[in-house]
């Protein structure tokens, strides 16, 4: 135990004294934090649209108001013709052009179908679908306000006619779908990427600092020194890992904190199944980093053998790309990413606030995980230089 | 204090270190020369422990290395070729450090810790990082570092390499002092002028074991069979009368190359 705590001492104090390393600390949550929770947003939000208006109607100015009126759209330019409107959508300056062919208001009138144009600038596919999507709300719920009164005027006729007492036929029927989104109440794409912020941020540190410190011992010929002492590999390996085990929920804490205060970001769930989830969650990072480190020669080997199995983990997360649109087969692919079970996990907590009755299975699976990656690190951990 | 018995290892298909018998008694200084890649820095690292023996055996301190390593690291302080301690510690961290992972008591420590700093005169800089050392120096934290392991055997690879003059006659004299304080010293070198100075040299040639003799003794061959040397910048052998080690390691070389000098 004593050698243990003498190892810890002198990675901690190694890691402070050297600069490389504090940035490396805190440099990465504080930049993820910042993007994630601020530069990251899918919500669409006041996107710059065209107004390009053919049919010069009180019908056409109607429909204009509703878009104006709408908090998703900003109406920043009305070119004269779709040609300059084009031009715009290539320069980048509008998002998407509505158009409203001649002819508009007379078909309405005449109760035929009356065609309006919606034209997005496609590069980004995500912002152009919300887009395209809200567009056709706008449309839509305009077209079925016209259909409502035209119903009703045609009713009034018929009931003048016939002389019958007529305000009870006048209730016209209509469905109105109310959708109400559960856990995330406004979908704010920040509630989504920040709980996932944690899970990134403890993968990468962790991962890459153990990876790091053993190899560093490695590189600079200490390793051989260690080797004559009593220490044993599993001193060793504690003493490597847990460090940072120390390091990587303390930083959790802060990033949640951080979400909690700053992002408004709510959390439902218990901080002590979060805390115990991400042990679990560790004892994979820490294995694997521990792992690379048997592996790599040099501090640059492991950095790039930790980013190699980094970057595809944390894209088959569902951090940023939700895993149901992914292809079947790379569907069950992820279900061997431990990564994406803390990401579960954590938004589990965060947003639905549901606890260790729905999340065991996700927990057990980090266990596993976990075990294996440790136990396969603690066989290759030899203490022999051959 | 070390014997070996048929010690090899092999590296794939090069034989670092073939068959070698050698022997160092207690109280000994023994120096294993021999030019890179000999196999001197292999056969200090199976002495201690940190590689296995590909084939033989090598008793060391009263232990199998290849059965009971942990029992022969108690007993020995090894100091690898390489400069192996943390730069970004101090002097004071790093023998704190290894007197710790090495279960030297707090009260022992404390009474070795100063006395090697003043042994090697390092007192003045405790709490100077170790980066910031000069090479001489620097041998010395490493010389302390193995020696917080109380050892009765020291197995110190090339330790005097890139060390100036001055500071190699420093790191000499402590040796000679812990050898007569009983500890044992095996120690690898390339400098000849320096296994001079050793009780017994070992000759290595491609993991050979090609002499084993006091150094008077070396030299008392070579004038004894005749050999000759060709010296730098000389055009004919010669057979000086009091040789230099370096002339008999090489005359001694050419020999086992089957070469006329």
């Amino acid at each position: 135990m004593r050698r243990v705590r003498e190892i810890l001492r002198k990675e901690i104090r190694q890691t402070l004294r050297e600069p490389r390393m504090r940035v490396l600390l805190f440099l990465p949550p504080v930049v993820q934090l910042i993007i994630f929770g601020y530069a990251v947003n899918l919500d669409v939000e006041l996107s710059r649209i065209a107004w390009v208006d053919q049919d010069r109607t009180p019908a056409s100015r109607e429909l204009r108001a509703a878009f104006a009126g709408s908090p998703s759209f900003a109406i920043v330019a009305e070119p004269g013709s779709p040609d300059e409107a084009g031009r715009l959508l290539d320069a980048g300056d509008v998002l998407g052009v509505i158009a409203v062919l001649p002819g508009f208001h007379r078909r309405i009138e005449r109760g035929e179908t009356a065609p309006v144009q919606i034209l997005v600038d496609g590069t980004n596919s995500n912002t152009a679908a919300v887009v395209a999507a809200y567009a056709a709300q706008v449309v839509a719920r305009y077209g079925a306000d016209r259909l409502g009164e035209r119903q009703r005027a045609l009713l009034l006729e018929v009931i003048a006619s016939t002389g019958i007492d007529g305000p009870r036929y006048l209730a016209v029927p209509a469905l109105e779908a109310a959708p109400r989104v559960w856990f995330n109440e406004d979908l704010r794409s920040r509630n989504y990427f920040v709980p996932g912020v944690v899970v990134n941020i403890v993968a990468l540190v962790t991962l890459l600092l153990t990876a790091l410190a053993v190899v560093r011992e490695k590189e600079i010929g200490t390793i051989e020194q260690l080797m004559v002492t009593p220490l044993r590999p599993i001193e060793l390996m504690l003493g490597k890992t847990l460090p940072f085990a120390a390091v990587g929920l303390v930083q959790m804490t802060l990033v949640t904190l951080a979400a909690l205060i700053i992002f408004r970001v709510p959390f439902r769930g218990s901080p002590l199944v979060l805390l115990l989830s991400a042990v679990l969650f560790l004892m994979t990072t820490l294995g694997a980093g521990l792992l690379i480190s048997t592996v790599s020669e040099t501090q640059q080997q492991a950095a790039m053998a930790s980013f190699f199995f980094f970057a595809p983990a944390m894209m088959l997360s569902g951090f940023a790309f939700p895993i149901r649109n992914m292809p079947v087969a790379v569907q069950y692919l992820t279900l061997l990413n431990p990564v994406r079970y803390a990401m579960e996990i954590v938004r589990g907590l965060f947003l639905k606030g549901v606890g260790v009755e729905t999340l065991w299975r996700e927990m057990l699976s980090l266990f596993l995980f976990g075990s294996a990656v440790l136990g396969l690190s603690a066989l290759r951990f030899h203490k022999r230089l051959d | 204090m070390i014997r070996t018995k048929l010690l090899t290892r092999r590296f794939g298909p090069l034989t670092a270190v073939d068959r070698l018998d050698l022997e160092v008694s207690e109280g000994e200084i023994f120096g294993l020369v021999g030019p890179d890649g000999a196999g001197k820095t292999t056969t200090l690292r199976m002495l201690a422990g940190l590689i296995d023996p590909t084939e033989g055996e090598a008793i060391v301190a009263g232990f199998d290395v290849a059965r009971h390593s942990e029992k022969v690291r108690d007993r020995i302080g090894y100091m690898a070729q390489r400069f192996g301690l943390y730069g970004d510690l101090t002097v004071e961290e790093n023998m704190r450090f290894y007197a710790d992972l090495f279960g030297t008591p707090a009260e022992e420590a404390a009474r070795l810790m100063p006395e090697l700093l003043r042994m090697t005169r390092m007192g003045p800089f405790r709490g100077r990082l170790a980066r910031a050392l000069s090479g001489g120096m620097k041998q010395k934290l490493a010389l302390m570092c193995a020696l917080l392991n109380r050892p009765s055997l020291l197995l110190l690879d090339e330790p005097t390499s890139g060390v100036d003059p001055l500071s190699r006659r420093d790191f000499w004299a402590i040796l000679e002092e812990l050898v007569s304080s009983g500890v044992t010293v095996l120690l690898t070198t390339a400098y000849l002028d320096e296994a001079e100075r050793c009780h017994r040299v070992g000759l290595l040639y491609r993991g050979r074991l090609i002499r084993c003799a006091p150094p008077a003794e070396l030299k008392r061959e070579f004038v004894e069979r005749g050999l000759a040397v060709r010296r730098v910048g000389a055009r004919q052998p010669v057979r000086p009368e009091r040789p230099s080690l370096e002339d008999v390691f090489i005359a001694l070389v050419q020999e086992e190359l089957g070469q006329q000098p």
